[in-house]
């Protein structure tokens, strides 16, 4: 198999998680594209470590994958208190810190 | 080495039909009006991560994926969906007002790095080398990527305490 292949698909899942990024106002809408963006990293981390015959790709993909769990934890758990203080978790709305 | 054997072919094949699924269903993640079916069409580009990992030869890597995010971080955002959302169903606000933004950014993002991609990495090939021992991987953790670990494992403590902290009612 080409090394290309697994590449290209991590760009796509890459890009189409930045757009949802960008075009979705729901948090947990955000947080799931930030999903598509870790798992997409992922790929790509375990294709380079198949390229180089190196074990370390493996483990950073271990490291992501525990990573972005705390992350969803903490950030669901931030998105319960904003709902729960302001009945809403449009991020728009969220304009206190703005100068 | 050009020869494609028997097993490459039926690899490219199924690596062609997983990531068209996962393309889909990531597609249907960004635009999809219902916030179940975003989580649900996650789940498939999940398991569609796995698959992939499993081409890759990583098994444990997509062993610890279905468990951790198929397992556990699926259900945190479906109760994070039930929580926050009392109706289940069709939305009509679910996106910023300058969505439209996102398109270009997202293909202008895609172009370059597929350009890149393409003249960096041309025709390298993977070769189908030996599975990934999990006892290799657990020495790779264990022994140079041991201190990571460690802080990892005390990032984990920190998420646990504060989700703890942030979610209770008092």
């Amino acid at each position: 198999m080409l090394i290309n292949e697994f590449l290209l698909l991590g760009a796509v899942l890459f890009c189409i998680g930045v757009y949802g990024v960008i075009a979705r106002k729901n948090a947990v809408m955000v947080l799931m594209s930030i999903e598509l963006i870790l798992n997409s990293v992922n790929i790509n981390l375990l294709a380079f470590s198949q390229l180089h015959n190196n074990l370390d790709g493996n483990v950073f993909a271990l490291y992501i994958i525990a990573v972005a769990a705390a992350e969803v934890g903490v950030g669901l758990a931030m998105v319960l208190l904003i709902y729960r203080n302001r009945r809403s978790i449009s991020l728009d709305e969220l304009s206190e810190m703005k100068g | 080495m050009l020869g494609a054997t028997d097993l490459n072919v039926a690899q490219n094949i199924g690596f062609g039909i997983i990531a068209a699924l996962m393309i889909v269903a990531a597609v249907n993640v960004v635009r999809s009006s219902n916030v179940v079916h975003a989580a649900l069409s996650l789940v498939a580009v999940m398991a569609g991560a796995a698959a992939q990992y499993l081409l890759l030869a990583a098994e444990f890597v997509a062993v610890t994926q279905v468990l951790v995010y198929i397992g556990a971080v699926m259900i945190l955002f479906l109760f994070g969906v039930m929580l926050t959302r009392a109706r289940v169903g069709r939305e009509t606000d679910l996106n910023n007002k300058s969505w439209l933004l996102g398109i270009p950014v997202a293909l202008l993002m895609l172009g370059i790095m597929a350009y890149v991609l393409i003249d960096g990495f041309g025709d390298d090939r993977l070769e189908p080398a030996a599975q990934v021992s999990t006892a290799a991987l657990s020495d790779s953790i264990f022994k140079p990527f041991l201190l990571p670990f460690w802080a990892l494992s005390f990032v984990l403590l920190a998420a646990v305490i504060g989700a703890i902290v942030l979610a209770r009612k008092d």
